[in-house]
């Protein structure tokens, strides 16, 4: 009956509404993590920025660069790709965006003949390479909302390995750069082999030409300091690489939750319009019903069904057809 | 009084100290101690476990434990930067469980046989040293 769909309705929209409740929830949270995850990308550039001048520094100052991890290969045969994406869904388009472009450029790798091997960091690009079966190399995830400097020396620690072992020989960063609240970007940055232009533009910042350079002194010789500072320098960027994405994550789960929110809104609105009509309508059935009925039940105490009018409008009517006709 | 030095501590998760000194000490892989003062020349140095020293124009003295980083001395007036990926202000450090991490490696390098992990625990006992000598002043 018509009482009966009025109730599916209610069931509906108060099942909207926790929905709503959730994602509102979401949203806040997301909202509030956004300016703490930027606090720490900021917190993040003095180390970055410093790491970088020192080896420039180094570079000035001769340190030879024979270094295995600024050697780049002349043939480049296996590339690593680390992409990084969140631990959990209900992030729009977050996930999808550097899971993308990372499989653009396998499938150019594919079709060249030169082989690949994906990192996934975050939950997410785990479960998605793994399931369309893509070479993976080692997982990392579990942090993706709030990656510690431990998180990213791991990571910096695995690729420079699988670098100087010479089992591939170059490796690409895929993740969200965050421009602002408002905009973020799916970038793909080369991380090792280090090369002076990698080094200089590598913070999305222009080489800035400061300081004596060349008098330094140093202690133990450059080279030695050179090959204990690369692994570091390869961790500051990806530790840069995992803040950015994490501010990124939030602003796109904020966004995401927002318009999700909105939809709930709206989607509310007209259930209930549906479920008003629908409750007039029974009321109205319900009265003719109750009408009907009344007067059913008055016929049956007289004897006929019928009122019984009077001769006099009987004739009246006909009179009046009469007229009409002629 | 010749100009202060301008020192900086810097970890990838937050500048841990700035502030002006007379002179600062930290040791350098292979070099031992060394210490900066005012116009300093330029240097560049990879850092060992170490217990930094940084003498401040007050007259305190803060301590810091560094575990590995690099120091880069330039400019005039001089700055003095130091980059640790880990370093710790004595007044955060636990001293007792820095103690008790010290005995646990202590006890490991006399039992264990496993190459992998007699470096694990050298590298705690030195960081656990380190600890205890910084924070251990500072509580002194």
């Amino acid at each position: 009956m018509a009482g009966g769909q009025e109730r599916i309705l209610k069931e509906r929209i108060r099942s909207v509404s926790a929905t709503k409740k959730i994602t509102r929830a979401m949203e806040l949270i997301a909202a509030s993590r956004i300016v703490k995850a930027q606090a720490r990308v900021t917190a993040a550039v003095p180390y970055s920025e410093q790491i970088t001048e020192v080896v420039k520094d180094l570079a000035a100052g001769g340190a030879s660069s024979d270094s295995p991890m600024l050697a780049g290969r002349d043939e480049i045969r296996h590339t690593c790709y680390v992409v990084i994406t969140a631990d959990r869904g209900l992030c729009g388009g977050y996930n999808s965006g550097t899971q993308r472009a990372a499989e653009g450029e396998i499938k150019a790798d594919v079709l060249a003949g030169r082989d690949y091997t994906v990192i996934p960091i975050g939950r997410k690009a785990d479960g998605y390479f793994r399931f369309r079966g893509y070479n993976l190399g080692k997982p990392f995830n579990g942090f993706s909302d709030q990656p510690s400097y431990e998180d990213a020396r791991k990571i910096g620690e695995h690729v420079v390995e699988l670098f100087v072992s010479g089992q591939v020989d170059k490796v690409e960063l895929v993740y969200t750069r965050f421009v602002s609240a408002g905009s973020q970007e799916v970038v793909l940055r080369p991380l090792v082999p280090l090369r002076a232009d990698t080094v200089e533009g590598g913070d999305g910042k222009p080489a800035g030409a400061e300081g004596p350079g060349g008098d330094y002194e140093f202690e133990p010789d450059p080279e030695t300091i050179l090959d204990t500072l690369l692994p570091r320098y390869v961790e500051a960027r990806v530790y840069a690489a995992l803040l950015n994405a994490a501010a990124s994550e939030h602003a796109f789960r904020q966004r995401a939750m927002k318009s999700a929110t909105d939809n709930a809104e709206d989607l509310i609105e007209s259930l209930s319009r549906i479920m008003n009509r629908a409750r007039q309508d029974s009321i109205t059935t319900e009265i003719m019903e109750i009408v009907g009925g009344a007067e059913a039940l008055d016929a049956d105490d007289e004897d006929s069904p019928y009122l019984d009018l009077g001769d006099e409008i009987y004739e009246q009517i006909q009179q009046a057809d009469s007229g009409a006709t002629l | 009084m010749p100009e202060p030095l301008i020192v900086e501590v810097v970890s990838p998760e937050a500048v841990l100290y700035t502030g002006e000194a007379d002179m600062v000490i930290t040791r350098t892989l292979g070099g031992g101690e060394v210490a900066f003062q005012a116009g300093h020349a330029a240097f560049l140095g990879a850092l060992v476990e170490n217990h930094a020293r940084i003498f401040q124009t007050d007259g305190t003295i803060q301590d810091i434990a560094i575990h590995r980083g690099f120091v880069e001395v330039s400019g005039a007036p001089t700055k003095v930067s130091i980059l640790s990926d880990t370093a710790e202000l004595a007044q955060d450090i636990d001293v007792d469980r820095a103690k008790e991490a010290l005995e646990r490696h202590l006890h490991t390098l006399r039992n264990e046989k496993i190459e992998e992990n007699i470096a694990e625990a050298i590298a705690g006992r030195d960081r656990a040293q380190v600890r205890i000598a910084t924070g251990g002043n500072f509580s002194a």
